[in-house]
């Protein structure tokens, strides 16, 4: 199947000679900073995980995407879903692929990273989202894969598979908890120390994954034979709403708490993002935006007509992500380190070698996306073909 | 024929299995034994008491501890602070004891230390938080206290830089080498590569050849007494029975074993 990759408009393979071109650029700094080391970095002794990370967290929301999907279809047959789950398989692949680089870049000792594997080590939350990523990597790969597989040939999937279908259900959750875990179980982060990360992690998971799917079938429809039908499209945007709801709610319980009891190991981080902190203000101008874009988002998706509407809707969903990607891939690890234990104050400020590896590893993972897209829609638009004769 | 291909690769398959399983058990295993010299110092818990009312005042700016640790384990003087590595450093009272002011404190405090820096270092936690989140075993807790680093082994993935409390540890964000002075270098302690973090191990080095830890050594003021916390009879002991004494952040639970008379 994959070889239908190598076929597509002059559009399609511009778009893929373009990525290449910044997977290469990305290369060769991640080149340099494996001869130079991570001061190449943006990063410190007192902020000592970036951009990396924080476009790791954000990506293992993204890669939730797929249970949105995946839920709705197989536990309660929802038919409408059944055009699209693929798309959400498959973007969790390209997503986990993501994270999964962005790990190893952020290494200091890359070459050493099989350690993981060779000294298991169960106490630490990082060997068991080692296990939970990878697992989920490797379910929705045999599961996209699989499905695709025997529908081109017109069979319905086979039986064996659904286990591992209903498996993946309670994983896609597990890799958000675990993620959220890395954090909340610091005892000096104040930022971090709290039981509803990883309940915010799930909701802000199933706002921006989605999001980023809406985009995708709008796309598809105005650009290839591709339609997800509006039905479809719809019910995702409800899902949207109502996870950016809860993922607002729950930002603003950690803000009560924070604020109400005036702990100051607590306070100074979110005054750090809301007004700065003994005059550094770097993170401030992002912050607000952050917050202006979820705003926004909420009034353009709570009411019906302007979620209904495919322009407004868009444009919502794009709030919806990019809100949530400064929150989770920059404010909720800076923050985090801002003051830092001994209440000192780096900032922090990622360097053009960071961002070109960043971009880099962005470009891989859209790529893979593309690559898989490409031979989904190959089968589907076969589909299409054959129920016209 | 095509049983015995199957029942080869049921065979094979468990092998792998197999071989996933022995460094599980490996890691529940009992933890080696160590032999030691007959001159080493040897301790059930070793702990290091920074008698701050004893340290010279800051303009005078003696940094004997400092600079004998960072002299005798080869630590890097980067002169960018974001590259910066770092065992035992001086610091003021509301970075080593940050939430602590009050107006009353304050004035006691400020009284009787008047303006001495602060001594701060790894407090050797009895119930470390590095040592929980590292995912390959690196740096471990010793049955006699010292939490230790491997430096082969770490990947660098800095999960223990997040979770100390106390900010003790460092990456070598660059190659640490071009920082250390040839003539003064100790080629008797291992210099870094890039890319793993270190800290400050009680001298395990030097304890293990009947040394005390090289600070402690270098301080003519005795403001850094260490010693053994299980023996009652050593001078620790019997320094914190008779002097109120405080640590960093005891309300996180990781019992640091650094205790501090201001």
């Amino acid at each position: 199947m994959l070889e239908k990759a190598l076929t597509g408009s002059k559009g399609y393979f511009l778009w893929v000679v373009i990525l290449l071109i910044l997977i290469g650029m990305g290369f060769q700094f991640y080149l340099r900073q494996l001869a130079y080391g991570l001061g190449i970095t943006g990063m410190s002794r007192d902020v000592s995980w970036g951009l990396y990370i924080g476009q790791f967290t954000y990506l293992v929301g993204v890669a939730a995407s797929a249970v949105m999907l995946v839920l709705p279809y197989y536990l309660h047959n929802y038919k409408v879903f059944g055009k699209i789950t693929i798309l959400g398989e498959f973007l969790a692949v390209a997503s986990v692929t993501m994270c999964l680089t962005f790990i190893i870049v952020d290494l200091g000792q890359p070459s050493r990273a099989f350690n993981v594997l060779l000294y298991p080590t169960p106490n630490s939350v990082l060997f068991w989202d080692m296990i939970v990523l990878n697992g989920y990597l490797f379910l929705n790969i045999l599961i996209g894969w699989t499905v695709l597989g025997v529908e081109k040939r017109g069979a319905p999937p086979p039986k064996w598979i659904k286990p591992f279908i209903y498996i993946s259900i309670p994983w896609a959750i597990s890799i958000h908890t675990v993620t959220a875990f890395l954090y909340a179980g610091l005892p000096g982060r104040g930022f971090w120390l709290t039981a509803i990360m990883a309940p915010r992690f799930l909701g802000s998971a199933f706002a921006a994954g989605p999001a980023l799917l809406i985009l995708f079938c709008l796309f598809l429809r105005k650009y290839t034979k591709f339609d997800a039908g509006l039905e479809a499209v719809r019910a995702m945007a409800k899902i949207v709403t109502y996870a950016m709801v809860a993922s607002v709610f729950f930002v603003l319980c950690e803000l009560f708490t924070v604020y109400y009891s005036q702990i100051p190991d607590h306070m100074y981080h979110f005054t750090y993002l809301f007004t700065g902190l003994h005059g550094h203000t770097a993170l401030v101008p992002l912050w607000w935006i952050c917050v202006a874009l979820a705003l926004l988002s909420l009034v353009l998706l709570v009411p019906p007509n302007t979620r209904n509407n495919p322009t407004t809707l868009a444009i919502g969903c794009a709030a919806v992500f990019f809100s949530l990607w400064m929150e989770k891939g920059i404010m909720l690890v800076i923050g985090g380190y801002i003051p830092s234990p001994l209440e000192t104050i780096t900032e922090y400020r990622p360097t053009i070698p960071e961002m070109g590896i960043t971009l880099g590893v962005w470009a891989l993972g859209f790529f893979i996306l593309t690559v898989l897209y490409k031979v989904a829609l190959f089968v589907r638009e076969q589909e299409v073909g054959e129920a016209s004769h | 024929m095509n049983s015995t291909r199957r029942r080869f690769l049921q065979v094979a398959g468990l092998s792998v299995l197999g071989l996933g399983v022995k460094p599980a058990c490996d890691a529940m295993a009992a933890e080696p034994k160590v032999s030691v010299g007959p001159e080493a110092l040897v301790g059930k818990r070793w702990a290091m008491i920074v008698d701050q009312k004893k340290c010279i005042k800051e303009e005078e700016g003696c940094k004997k501890c400092v600079d004998a640790c960072h002299l005798t384990h080869n630590v890097p003087t980067i002169p960018n602070a974001k590259d910066e590595v770092k065992w035992i450093w001086q610091t003021s009272l509301e970075h080593a004891f940050p939430g602590t002011q009050s107006p009353v404190l304050d004035g006691y405090v400020k009284e009787s230390l008047k303006n001495r820096p602060l001594i701060v270092l790894c407090n050797h936690c009895d119930n470390p938080p590095c040592v929980r989140v590292c995912p390959v075993q690196a740096t471990f807790r010793r049955p006699d206290g010292i939490v230790m680093m491997d430096y082969h082994r770490c990947i660098g993935c800095r999960f223990c830089m997040a979770a100390c409390p106390y900010g003790a540890r460092s990456l070598n964000w660059r190659d640490p080498r071009p920082f250390i002075k040839t003539e003064t270098m100790n080629r008797e302690y291992p210099t870094r590569t890039r890319g793993v973090v270190e800290k400050c191990t009680f001298c395990f080095e030097r304890l293990s050849k009947g040394l005390k830890p090289a600070c402690v050594e270098a301080c003519k003021e005795k403001c850094l007494i260490f010693g053994d916390l299980e023996d009652p009879k050593s001078e620790v002991s019997e320094v914190l029975r008779k002097n109120p004494s405080i640590q960093r952040k005891p309300h996180l639970g990781t019992r640091p074993q650094v205790y501090y008379i201001l």
